[in-house]
């Protein structure tokens, strides 16, 4: 098994992996920067993993497919806004809400296209490609680390960078960090927080169903139910760990990505896959538990203890 | 100002507000502006100042008025509405983001723009630097605000409005929360800016700040104008009486020398950081006896409320000890430390203090329903509570249609009496006050403070935390001034300091050598 793991192959497993949680981590983000806690990102990203087969099966292009879906992540991100923003629902409710519509209506939804309700085989899709890059795929070892990888993972790695641009750089990042901080204080000077929070909220959504096309548009070839399996949530953990910065996110995030590319490969052993499926997860609440227990250390070896 | 008429930049004629709640704020008042003038609008708390310069910023629409600027009639729908018509507003709390610096906060909503997309940081650094020089204020545009102290916060909030043009600078209470030193500073700049043309609204209930920097003051008692005087023509007195509609004593002229008993709080060694590891309480050692007050005064933030959290046991995190008569208080829960007879009015009444959507029965039997006198095995002696509730009600002047009210219905000064009702009905050995009469009006504070004296007559040692100098100085039997976590100084004779002098202590400018306290 060690072989195993110190071979491109697994790197190449661990990007994979780490993909979607990484898009949504990133989603997760930007939603908590603004104010607001985006728990719809599971939901999300389930729709979208649905709607990514559907969309480029329709236009037979990966690519409209693909920005079709991103369309829908941002439409059911704005939802989620118009719902906390105007009705001012509970936005850890209104998520609920959206999560378990996912649950059951993309069950429903492949049911009435394909007559199937465990999983796509019968509706032929298209995935994203896998990119090798030119002059550096020829490179001995780098090469194959850097190259050949699908292009949603280049995506989610770039969106990294362009992510911390944008909070960091921009006049609007700036805007959507004072709204999350001081509402008041933004509002105090002519920025109209609604606005802001709904622009947020929608970018939340885009990039959680970038995270959500992957699923089954890369890292699996079809939709099946449930696939998300519980990585929106871990995507918030993975943010909040991070510091709800684009760059934290992703250290995390290829955190539990490895975990999880260990626990697929640990499948492949004796030790029976209940337990081995549970490792991803256990990252996760270890994780939390170390984070949050180093925060309390913290706070109490200031105080002298 | 020869010809007032011709210099008038803003007139509010004939303002009504009523809110939703059937709340008359404001009832025909007017208000005019003369260019280059600094205009006081004074008043007591809820006397409707604050909602008449919201409607004048744009955050509040008025029933009926009009405003007129520069000539014109106009209507302010938003506060950006206000800013781009020359009106800025420096409120009481501040609107600032603590995690930007300066220059972030000044240029927020109005950043300078490099290739289209990106905020031009050296641009936003060095117009804001620029800001700061042409008007003398002096500081580090590229400092984060959390770091920064409150006087200079204040300053950000100035340079904010100036730097969105603003001619008309509204200022919520500038000095509620500076020491005397730090409002001379800001009184210098007014003046500068007063004479740079810009024409100022300086909200108070500071007589002698008034006198000092206001050249007319429009008087304002509940939601009504009283007049506007020039101010050189009308003296303090008049002032307050127009306010109050009362004389008020300011000073209890009447309180008794202190009979100071055996120590129920002794501080030994205290050194507590907040959640951000920053150094708050900075080895502090003191004791309070029973029939004294110590009045501890300072400049926001530099240790208070850290200070209260732990003696009152809401952080448990710290290094020293802390003794209530005798008693170590480390292990202790807040229910503990409350059955030795610990008495807390929080600093924040509505995040503390209360429960805004209970009822004011309720909220005063919050720290006693486990007594048996209210409580029997399983059910709550309800007709016994109503009763006690009524008493209290009376006996603290709540004023309020029943005890079913819910308590965030009630004034400010209401709620702070329930507080106060409730922390005083059980016979408190130690009180701990927190701000007792921030925000509270000249009558409820009254009250409150000779409640106090009370206490302290009857035995109880009384911890005072104020930023109100006038207040530690009229109840104090000790005095302390509290800098970077520290007693700066700590006066065993209220008589014997200033209160400039204390200014300075609170400032950091001078220090004691510790004392035994």
């Amino acid at each position: 098994m060690l072989s195993t793991i110190f071979s491109a192959d697994f790197f190449s497993a661990i990007l994979r992996c780490t993909t979607p949680i990484l898009f949504a981590a990133l989603a997760a983000s930007v939603a908590q920067k603004s104010g607001i806690c985006n728990m719809a990102l599971e939901g999300i990203m389930l729709f979208c993993a649905l709607f990514g087969v559907l969309f480029t099966s329709v236009t037979g292009n990966f690519l409209t497919g693909l920005i079709l879906t991103m369309i829908a992540g941002g439409l059911i991100g704005m939802l989620l806004a118009f719902f906390v923003l105007n009705l001012k629902t509970d936005e850890i409710l209104a998520a609920i809400a959206i999560n378990l519509i996912a649950e059951g209506g993309t069950v429903l939804l492949m049911l009435a296209v394909s007559g199937d309700r465990g999983s796509s085989t019968s509706i032929s899709s298209f995935s994203a490609p896998t990119i090798a890059i030119p002059l550096i795929k020829d490179i001995p070892v780098i090469g194959n680390l850097i190259s050949g990888h699908n292009l949603m993972v280049y995506l989610a790695l770039i969106a990294v960078v362009i992510m911390h641009i944008f909070l960091y750089k921009t006049p609007f990042g700036l805007k959507i960090r004072a709204v999350g901080e001081n509402k008041n204080a933004a509002e105090s000077v002519g920025i109209s927080s609604r606005k802001i929070q709904y622009v947020a909220l929608i970018l939340s959504g885009v990039l959680a169903s970038m995270g959500g096309f992957f699923m089954s548009g890369g890292y699996m070839n079809m939709f099946t139910t449930g696939m998300v399996s519980g990585r929106g949530y871990s995507a918030l953990a993975a943010s909040a760990m991070g510091g709800n910065n684009p760059i934290g996110a992703f250290a995390v995030s290829l955190l539990f990505g490895a975990s999880q590319a260990l626990s697929n490969v640990m499948q492949l052993t004796e030790i029976p896959y209940q337990l081995v499926q549970m490792l991803p997860y256990l990252v996760v609440l270890i994780g939390l538990g170390v984070y949050s227990y180093s925060v309390m250390k913290r706070r109490q070896s200031l105080a002298g203890k | 100002m020869a010809d007032l008429e011709n210099n008038i930049v803003l007139q509010m004629n004939h303002i009504m507000k009523i809110y939703s709640n059937g709340v008359v704020a404001n009832e025909d008042v007017s208000l005019d502006l003369v260019k280059g003038e600094i205009h006081a609008l004074l008043g007591e708390n809820g006397a409707g100042k604050s909602t008449l310069m919201k409607v004048l910023f744009g955050l509040e629409s008025p029933d009926q008025g009009e405003i007129v600027l520069n000539g014109q009639a106009t209507t302010i729908k938003s506060p950006q509405d206000a800013i781009s018509k020359g009106i800025g507003m420096v409120h009481q709390h501040f609107m600032l983001v603590p995690s930007l610096t300066v220059a972030e906060n000044i240029i927020l909503g109005v950043e300078p723009r490099k290739n289209g997309v990106f905020i031009d940081m050296d641009q936003a650094v060095s117009a804001a630097a620029e800001i700061a020089e042409k008007y003398n204020f002096d500081l580090d545009v590229k400092a984060k605000v959390e770091e920064i102290p409150v006087g200079l916060k204040q300053k950000v909030e100035i340079l904010k409005a100036l730097y969105r043009g603003a001619d008309i600078l509204i200022l919520d209470e500038p000095t509620a929360v500076l020491t005397p030193q730090e409002t001379e500073e800001l009184f210098i700049q007014l003046e500068k800016l007063k004479a740079d043309g810009h024409t100022i609204i300086f909200i108070s209930h500071k007589l002698d700040e008034i006198k000092r920097i206001c050249d007319r003051a429009t008087i304002m008692r509940s939601g009504r104008s009283m007049g506007t005087y020039q101010v050189k023509d009308i003296t303090t007195e008049e002032m307050s009486r127009l306010m109050v509609g009362r004389d008020v004593v300011l000073t209890f002229d009447d309180k008794k020398p202190a009979q100071v008993s055996d120590v129920k709080i002794q501080v030994k060694n205290l050194s507590v950081r907040n959640g951000q590891g920053v150094l708050k309480v900075d080895d502090l050692s003191f004791e309070l006896r029973g029939g004294e007050i110590l009045g501890v005064a300072g400049v926001e933030g530099n240790g208070q409320s850290e200070l209260i959290d732990t003696l009152t046991g809401l952080n448990k995190h710290y290094k020293g000890v802390i003794e209530f008569k005798g008693q170590d208080i480390a292990k202790s829960s807040i229910k503990d430390i409350r059955e030795l007879k610990v008495a807390h009015i929080p600093e924040d009444r509505m995040v503390s203090g209360c429960a805004g959507n209970l009822n004011i029965l309720e909220n005063m039997f919050s720290n006693q329903y486990t007594d048996s006198e209210f409580s029997g095995k399983i059910l709550l002696k309800l007709k016994r509570i109503t009763e006690r509730t009524e008493e209290l009600i009376k006996e603290y002047l709540v004023k309020c249609k029943s005890y079913k009210q819910n308590v965030g219905m009630l004034s400010g000064g209401n709620i702070q009496k329930v507080i106060v009702a409730r922390e005083f009905s059980t016979g408190p050995d130690i009180i701990i006050a927190n701000q007792p009469t921030r925000g509270v009006d000249v009558g409820a504070s009254e009250f409150i403070r000779r409640r106090l004296l009370e206490f302290r007559d009857a035995g109880c040692a009384v911890l005072l935390i104020s930023a109100d100098l006038n207040e530690v100085f009229s109840l104090s039997d000790r005095l302390a001034a509290m800098y970077k976590g520290k007693f700066a100084g700590l006066f065993d004779d209220v008589s014997k300091v200033t209160e400039a002098e204390l200014g300075q202590y609170m400032l950091g400018l001078k220090h004691q050598e510790e004392q035994g306290a």
